[in-house]
């Protein structure tokens, strides 16, 4: 009998096991073309989508249909900032220390202008310093009420070197495509870490995903829009 | 036991009349009467050893394969940057297809198309942008609203803080 039990409670850990390992990382996946769903996108489209002729600024790469997506849905002026293209570049030249000053002029547009920002997982391959500059910089971007969409990795793993494309298939699924880099991504940042980037913001949604990813929606609140 | 269908069918279609009255040695044209090749018809180019320095306008599709700075007005027509143009120029077009380098703002009142390998440093304005996956684009992109109703619809609450992942197959 006990021998039984211990049988089935075997199995059923076993079970469980391999249900783990079915989770594809994405730092870890073989396969780059697969499709995962996101709670936090379509939060945020339903933010921007409130706002008149919102203007939204991408970090990541360009992907055309990413472009055609957001233009399409939200009739919206769109700004590419690759600045994982930045980080390769510091990263080959090796003047990561200068990256913390260089955020600091990096983007152009007026303060306050920005209603949207889609920073992906830039911040899980910055180092603390950078990463501070950077949240400063988007920080001050962004308009009253605007929404700051990003992704943290929970995984301990960092993984190979590689970024990864977030290619929107609809309001619920991303596909992540990854493409070669040398930067591997840094230490994972624990909750108050991340909200301590952002304390001039509140956060409005977190999402913990399976993919060992935190989907992490900020907001400006109005009577901060002047900092 | 099973017994043949033996209605009558219906009679197959007559076949499509040849075309009257046309010669065997004929070439196809297009019915306009322009006898022209379609890719020669209102169609300039401007090869690769010319540099062209001020304002270019037209009324005909153009492909600029050399180098042009300025400003290029098409307004009801395509402009094409060949692989080997470089413009260095504000652009207007009914549609832009990039497949070489231009610097400089890209305005289109149907569509602009950078391909692979194309590249784009400026903004861009236009209904319709289309971005190859090799295309190099740094910039802004201000395409209207395609339709008002085309709102995403509010999100739903989240019935659970995790979201199973559902890794589906998909090509590219």
């Amino acid at each position: 009998m006990a021998g039984g039990l211990n049988d089935l409670f075997s199995r059923l850990g076993g079970r469980r096991g391999d249900a783990a390992s079915d989770t594809p990382a994405p730092s870890a996946t073989a396969d780059p073309e697969l499709v995962y769903p996101t709670k936090a996108l379509p939060k945020f489209l339903a933010n921007m989508a409130a706002k008149p002729s919102p203007a939204l600024l991408d970090l990541g790469p360009v992907v055309g249909g990413n472009v055609s997506f957001f233009g399409e849905e939200l009739g919206c002026r769109i700004r590419v900032e690759d600045v994982m293209a930045d980080i390769e570049r510091f990263t080959a030249a090796g003047t990561l220390d200068q990256l913390p000053e260089f955020f600091r002029t990096r983007f152009k547009s007026e303060p306050g202008t920005i209603d949207g920002i889609l920073c992906w997982d830039v911040f899980d391959y910055l180092e603390k310093g950078a990463a501070a500059s950077l949240a400063a910089a988007l920080t001050r971007l962004l308009g009253a009420d605007g929404s700051l969409l990003g992704f943290f990795s929970t995984a301990t793993d960092p993984g190979r070197a590689h970024y990864t494309k977030y290619i929107v298939v609809d309001q619920g699924n991303l596909r992540y495509r990854t493409y070669p880099g040398t930067r591997v991504r840094q230490r994972s940042l624990q909750n108050r870490d991340i909200i301590k980037l952002f304390e001039s913001l509140r956060v409005s949604d977190s999402f913990l995903m399976k993919t060992n990813i935190r989907e992490i929606i900020f907001r400006k609140p109005a009577y901060l829009a002047g900092l | 036991m099973w017994k043949r269908d033996e209605s009558p069918k219906p009679a197959p279609p007559a076949p499509a009349p040849a075309p009257a009255a046309t010669p065997a040695h004929t070439p196809a044209v297009p019915s306009g009467g322009d006898f022209r090749p379609q890719t020669a018809r209102d169609n300039v180019n401007i090869g690769k050893s010319v540099f062209i320095k001020g304002e270019l306008s037209g009324s005909e599709d153009l492909t600029i394969e050399g180098n042009v700075e300025g400003r290029i007005e098409l307004k009801d027509n395509t402009l094409t940057i060949g692989p080997n143009g470089k413009i260095r120029a504000e652009v207007f077009a009914k549609q832009v297809i990039v497949l070489g380098e231009v610097t400089g703002n890209v305005t289109a009142s149907e569509k602009v198309d950078i391909r692979d390998n194309g590249s784009v440093d400026g903004d861009v304005t236009s209904p319709r942008v289309a971005i190859a996956e090799g295309a190099h684009f740094r910039g802004a992109i201000d395409m209207q609203r395609a339709g008002q109703g085309a709102k995403p619809k509010p999100a739903a609450a989240p019935a659970a803080p995790a979201a199973a992942p559902a890794p589906a197959k998909a090509g590219a």
